[in-house]
């Protein structure tokens, strides 16, 4: 048996990834999958703790959490091409005429 | 008939909304001038009439009246009410504020007569002198604060009526800075108040000065006497009253010598019980007092701009209500705001009256087609004014007397008692701190005799100088006229209340030296005995006569000096001496405060000194270059912080990650 | 029937949400922008009666099983979401007309981003909270890019949509994390946990720090500035008004039910925050010259007198931070349309303080209605800014913070500078070139005097008002629903 601790770990290790990843990486769109992969870390996390306290909520969330995430990749790639259209450009690091 | 005192408060609010909203929709309502004042006057006017009846219906053994109207702020433990307290120390405050406001009102229809913005120079007054009556009515601190900070919002407005500009950010910034820094200190103290009584009420607070421990009572009295010298214009806060003489002149007598400068003395004396409980605050309040009024008094000395003498004899003044409340005379200091009130503005009423007769020569002459300019305050320019404005001079004179402190006028009775307070006070605790401070009051006592006297005479006596000093206008005094009535009137009044208003605090030792009873003459203290903790006075009957003889040998030799000085009605010869006195001028022209040779006075020499090179120095650059100082660093701090929002995501983020490991570590350790 | 039961004590939100599905059907089969607009006002309208008959009349008590609170806070919440998206979209679309960009998807948009809002201000459970802030957030990136062609609004939208998506991953986790350490993701029911491990409070931590990013505190504020500063004025208005006020009812809510254990060290986590938050806004407000910009910072400072109010954390904290809310509303919006109203006459560029220089003379309605917001923002008495202000610092002394309210009260006076500044130019300073601004339509000018009145009216006579919210907190209210 496979203790919570493991799910955890594994879980809080993809989620860090993902943190570096958003800080790191400099085109948009793969930005925005570091983001998803952050979601997706905790969803995890849920059906860990859901599973092993044989509670359903958690498990519920983690729907929840894949429509969310699943809207916000709707708007989200939206608002990228938009950038992309007005800018040419994907690279957030050149995307700074707001500042200061 | 207390019940009504919110009609007091009312009415002149009321009053602002007519002319305000009047004049902001129709074009036609702002050319009704004549109506305008007539509203503005009635609406100060009646609450004065309402305030007499109270008065007259309460008795010096009258308990408080407290008006409840409504609840205003209601969350949980906290509730603020608008009440308002009719008690033997608002009502003498509110009698002063509608009194003398509702002739300034009438004043000002004379003296405004011409001006562009009428109605909105009525509706500030009267906005202001709602403000006032808050500030002194109000049964609890908020409703002081929100009083306190409504008058300085309406003296910000009003200073800034006539300018331009530059000056005008510059003046209203000045003020501005000073009294955030005073109302901020007032702000700490009324959170320690309510975090020790768990309330804002005056009844409540004084009725549970127990609840403070001695250091609680200590920094609340000092907060609050911070906050006074900002509004109150006392050391180290007093530099941005003198700049606002800019304003028109009847707003420097109500809002700047009669009403809105006072309030601090009035919070002190409102708070007298707690201030006696901490003799060290007291003696603050005292050093500051003293200082501030011998520092004003010697600047004083120095100016020719007749506004200017009376703004830093209106410090000066001020220190010395302050230096009375520092030494337990509660009472002493509110009837020298009293009587202050009737003299410093009739005072300054009078002044605005040469001002506007300058003014129309000056008018006159360009009429003629001459291009003459001159600065119609300079009172170098003026001299011989008594021939042509008999009822400005004879007041001004009157009211000279009553500063000076020469007997039997109003202020010679409220500066003795005054001086025999500070007396008293060196009889107790830092006796020897209290017998110097007694000593520089006598001092700046003897100064402010002399330069009043010193302006009165430069400008009324003599012969008119403006033809002989300034090319082309020759035979302008044909131009000269007194003030119209709606001017007169008022300083008729003020000049005879500054000449009686003293009686109403004759000492009762005055009586019971020679009759051995126990007559109580000293109407003013019995009737304020009971809401303020005045000091005993331990002084014998021979020590009170020597005080009272100082003060009239004090009073009578600077008056003698002064006339010696100054008076030119000695023909040719007194000609002569002033022109040596310019002569001199004119070699320090470029550097003005080095007239030191103009005074030949020895004792003023070295004090003037300290005032030219040093206070002025210390108020041009060290106060100022500490106001741009503050403001500078924390714009560059702004300036700094700006560029860490780089605009691009990546910084966000990471500054975001630091918050959270931030958050994390606060929460887990 | 509990369920209709329930849908009637929920109707606010039912309303929009079906509101916002017939307009969004009207723009698919291409109904005109006026008619949208106007079937809009008309569901708002209907849904802001129901809201007030609600904050007045509706009982305390939850809905959904345990979902979703009704009565109380819930109500308040709703009730000013509701106000705010009324005003709001009265101004957008005059906005809209006059930037000659007038999309009608921007009030489906709004409606949706509503919903979102009331469903986060009357949220008893994790999973409701996270559905309510998504709801909303997701609207409101679309929102903020709603003017596609414009390069700044679009990116302002991607900004806040990378740090909005980044800061959900952190809400998640913590919501995970508290569900594992309590076993419940309800309210109350986590509140009954008393047992402090490692979990619990990290999921604790993760939770404050994802509402100090939708509320824009110090150091999660990083993309306020930019994204008030580029996205449509009235829609800045609504995000800094609406948004704010739906999130910070449920942290408040929040605080009270599920985390009262965790309520020392949220006070000290809360007061560190809270200075940083009115320092650096303040400061950074002052050296701004682009007025939206200044007044991104300005909200930010605003978020620090709130936390002051939370960080105190008592019954009257609370209270204080709700009567902000309603306070702050009002100011802000008011404050925004008058910059809005200023801006559609010209280019975007016209935002920098400089082109204020004598406008307050042009249309001298407009002019008195920014001095009196910026008076109130400003929290000079007697408008309902000030009583705001006081309420919370009241609130910081009585709970022992005295160092707060030093630092709060410093902030605050200094604030006034850069408010006033805006006020000099518009009344004492020449404008250099020749400026022509039309007059305002009737209702935009009317919405704004409203705004004001209230603001003001609230200032001199706030005892109602506050003595209803006092009434949530006084022990028969929230504190002892199950």
């Amino acid at each position: 048996m496979i203790g919570i601790e493991w799910y955890l770990g594994v879980s809080a290790v993809l989620f860090i990834i993902g943190v570096i990843g958003v800080l790191t990486r400099g085109n948009a769109i793969i930005i925005f999958m570091c983001v998803e992969l952050m979601l997706s870390a905790v969803n995890i996390t849920l059906v860990a703790f859901s599973s092993f306290m044989g509670d359903v909520h958690g498990m519920i969330l983690v729907f929840f959490v894949l429509c969310v995430a699943a809207a916000e990749a709707c708007v989200g790639l939206a608002i990228i091409i938009a950038i992309f259209r007005n800018n040419i450009t994907a690279d957030i690091n050149k995307i700074n005429l707001l500042r200061w | 008939m207390a019940e009504y005192v919110w009609l007091i408060v009312l009415i002149p609010l009321i009053g602002f909304l007519i002319n305000g909203i009047g004049g902001l929709s129709s074009e036609a309502y702002r050319k009704q001038k004549t109506l305008i004042g007539t509203i503005a006057t009635i609406s100060v006017f009646i609450p004065f009439l309402i305030a007499l009846q109270i008065f007259f219906g309460m008795g010096a053994d009258s308990e408080p009246y407290v008006a409840r109207l409504f609840t205003w702020i209601e969350a949980g433990s906290f509730s603020s009410e608008v009440a308002y307290r009719v008690d033997q120390l608002s009502i003498i405050m509110a009698l002063v504020v509608t009194g003398v406001g509702a002739l300034i009102h009438l004043y000002s229809m004379g003296y405004m007569k011409d001006d562009e913005g009428y109605w909105k120079f009525f509706a500030y007054l009267n906005l202001f002198i709602f403000a006032m009556l808050n500030l002194v009515l109000g049964n609890n601190l908020i409703l002081l604060f929100l009083g306190w900070e409504g008058v300085g919002v309406c003296s910000y407005l009003l200073i800034g009526y006539w300018y331009g500009d530059m000056a005008k950010s510059d003046a209203a910034k000045k003020a501005f800075v000073f009294n955030r820094v005073g109302d901020f200190a007032f702000l700490v103290a009324m959170f320690l108040v309510f975090r020790a009584v768990g309330s804002l009420d005056f009844d409540i607070i004084l009725n549970n000065l127990s609840a403070f421990t001695p250091e609680i009572t200590f920094w609340v009295a000092v907060l609050m006497f911070i906050g006074a010298t900002g509004k109150s214009a006392q050391i180290p806060l007093f530099v941005w009253l003198p700049d606002a003489m800019a304003g028109p002149t009847p707003v420097s007598a109500l809002i700047h010598a009669a009403t809105m400068v006072t309030s601090g003395i009035y919070l002190i004396s409102r708070f007298s019980s707690m201030y006696v409980l901490t003799p060290e605050a007291m003696l603050i309040v005292a050093i500051i007092g003293g200082l501030t009024a011998i520092v004003a008094a010697t600047i004083a000395i120095t100016q020719y701009d007749i506004k200017k003498v009376l703004a830093y004899s209106t410090v000066s003044q001020l220190g010395f209500m302050f230096l009375a409340l520092g030494s337990g005379g509660f009472i002493a200091a509110m009837f020298h705001v009293v009587t202050h009130a009737f003299f410093k503005a009739c005072l300054f009423l009078g002044s605005g009256s040469v001002i506007h007769a300058m003014h129309h020569v000056e008018h006159e002459l360009e009429h003629e087609g001459k291009d003459v300019h001159f600065d119609p305050q300079d009172m170098r320019y003026m001299g011989g004014l008594k021939k042509y404005m008999p009822s400005t001079y004879w007041t001004f004179l009157l009211s000279t007397f009553a500063i000076a402190g020469i007997p039997v006028f109003s202020g010679f009775f409220s500066k003795d008692e005054i001086l025999a307070f500070v007396f008293n006070a060196g009889m107790g605790e830092y006796s020897y701190i209290y017998f110097a401070l007694w000593g520089m009051a006598v001092l700046t006592a003897f100064l402010t005799a002399y330069y009043m006297f010193r302006l009165t005479l430069t400008t009324f006596h003599g012969t008119f100088k403006l033809p002989s000093k300034v090319k082309g206008a020759e035979d302008s005094e044909k131009y000269l006229h007194e003030s119209p009535s709606t001017m007169t009137i008022p300083l008729w009044i003020l000049g005879g209340l500054a000449v009686i208003g003293g009686f109403m605090g004759v000492p009762d030792f005055f009586v019971t030296t020679f009759t051995s009873s126990d007559i109580k003459i000293n109407w003013l203290h019995a009737w304020l005995d009971g809401v303020t903790s005045d000091s005993a006075l331990v002084l014998s009957y021979g020590t009170k006569w020597i005080l009272v003889a100082i003060a009239i040998l004090i009073a009578v030799f600077a008056t003698v000096l002064a006339y010696r000085n100054y008076d030119n009605d000695k023909g040719e010869a007194s000609d002569a001496a002033l022109e040596k006195r310019f002569g001199s001028l004119y070699q320090v022209w470029s550097d003005k405060y080095k007239i030191d040779e103009i005074y030949d006075a020895s004792i003023i020499q070295p004090t003037f000194k300290l005032s030219d090179r040093v206070l002025a120095v210390f108020d041009m650059k060290i106060v100022d270059g500490f106001v741009n100082a503050v403001g500078g660093t924390v714009r560059f701090f702004g300036s700094l912080l700006r560029f860490v929002q780089t605009g691009v995501v990546q910084t966000y983020a990471l500054v975001f990650i630091i918050g959270v490991i931030l958050v994390l570590s606060l929460i887990i350790f | 029937m509990e369920i209709l039961n329930d849908l009637l004590n929920y109707l606010p939100a039912a309303i929009v949400a079906v509101g916002g599905l017939v307009v969004m059907m009207m723009d698919g089969y291409k109904a005109k922008s006026r008619l949208i607009y106007q079937t809009t006002m008309f569901f708002l309208a209907g849904a802001l009666v129901i809201a007030t008959y609600d904050l007045l009349y509706q009982e305390v008590g939850t809905l959904f099983s345990d979902m979703a609170a009704s009565g109380s806070t819930a109500a308040f919440g709703t009730f000013i979401v509701v106000f705010g998206t009324f005003f709001t979209v009265i101004l957008t679309h005059d906005y809209l007309i006059g930037v000659k960009h007038n999309y009608p998807q921007v009030y489906p948009l709004l409606m949706f981003c509503t919903v979102g809002m009331i469903v986060l201000a009357t949220a008893n459970d994790l999973v409701t909270v996270f559905i309510g802030l998504e709801t909303m957030s997701i609207s409101l990136y679309a929102l903020a890019g709603i003017i596609r062609d414009k390069q700044l609004g679009v990116e302002s939208a991607l900004k806040y949509f990378i740090l909005g998506a980044f800061s959900t991953g952190f809400f998640l986790y913590g919501i995970a994390l508290l569900y594992g350490a309590t076993g419940s993701t309800n309210l109350s029911e986590i509140g009954a946990y008393t047992d402090g491990s490692m979990i619990y409070w990290g999921g604790v931590s993760m939770l404050l720090v994802a509402f100090f990013f939708k509320i824009s505190a110090v150091p999660f504020h990083m993309w306020t500035p930019d994204v008030y500063t580029g996205s449509p004025t009235t829609i800045t208005a609504y995000m800094s008004t609406a948004s704010k006020t739906a999130a910070i009812v449920a942290l408040v809510l929040i605080l009270e039910r599920a985390l009262p254990y965790a309520a020392d060290q949220i006070t000290s986590t809360m007061a560190i925050i809270a200075i940083m938050t009115m320092v650096l806004g303040n400061t950074v407000a002052m050296v701004q010259d682009n007025v939206k910009r200044m007044l991104a910072y300005s909200s930010i400072a605003h978020v620090g007198y709130l936390l002051v109010g939370l960080a105190a954390g008592t019954d009257l904290g609370f209270t204080a931070v709700l009567y902000y809310l309603l306070a702050y509303s009002l100011m802000n919006i008011g404050a925004f349309g008058v910059v809005a109203y200023y801006e559609k006459n010209h280019d975007v560029h016209f935002n920098n303080i400089e082109s204020y220089a004598g406008l307050g003379y042009k249309q001298p309605l407009m002019g008195i209605l920014l001095s009196v917001f910026l008076l109130s923002l400003a929290g000079i008495p007697p408008l309902a800014g000030f009583i705001g202000k006081y309420l919370v610092f009241a609130a910081a002394v009585e709970a022992g913070l005295i160092n707060l309210v030093i630092i709060g009260v410093l902030a605050s006076a200094a604030s006034a500078y850069f408010y006033l500044r805006v006020m000099v130019y518009l009344y004492f300073k020449e404008s250099k070139e020749p400026v022509k601004l039309m007059k305002p339509l009737r209702v935009y000018s009317f919405s704004l005097v409203v705004l004001a009145v209230l603001t003001l009216y609230f200032g001199i006579l706030p005892a109602g008002i506050t003595e209803l919210i006092a009434s949530y907190f006084s022990g028969n209210g929230l504190a002892i629903v199950p």
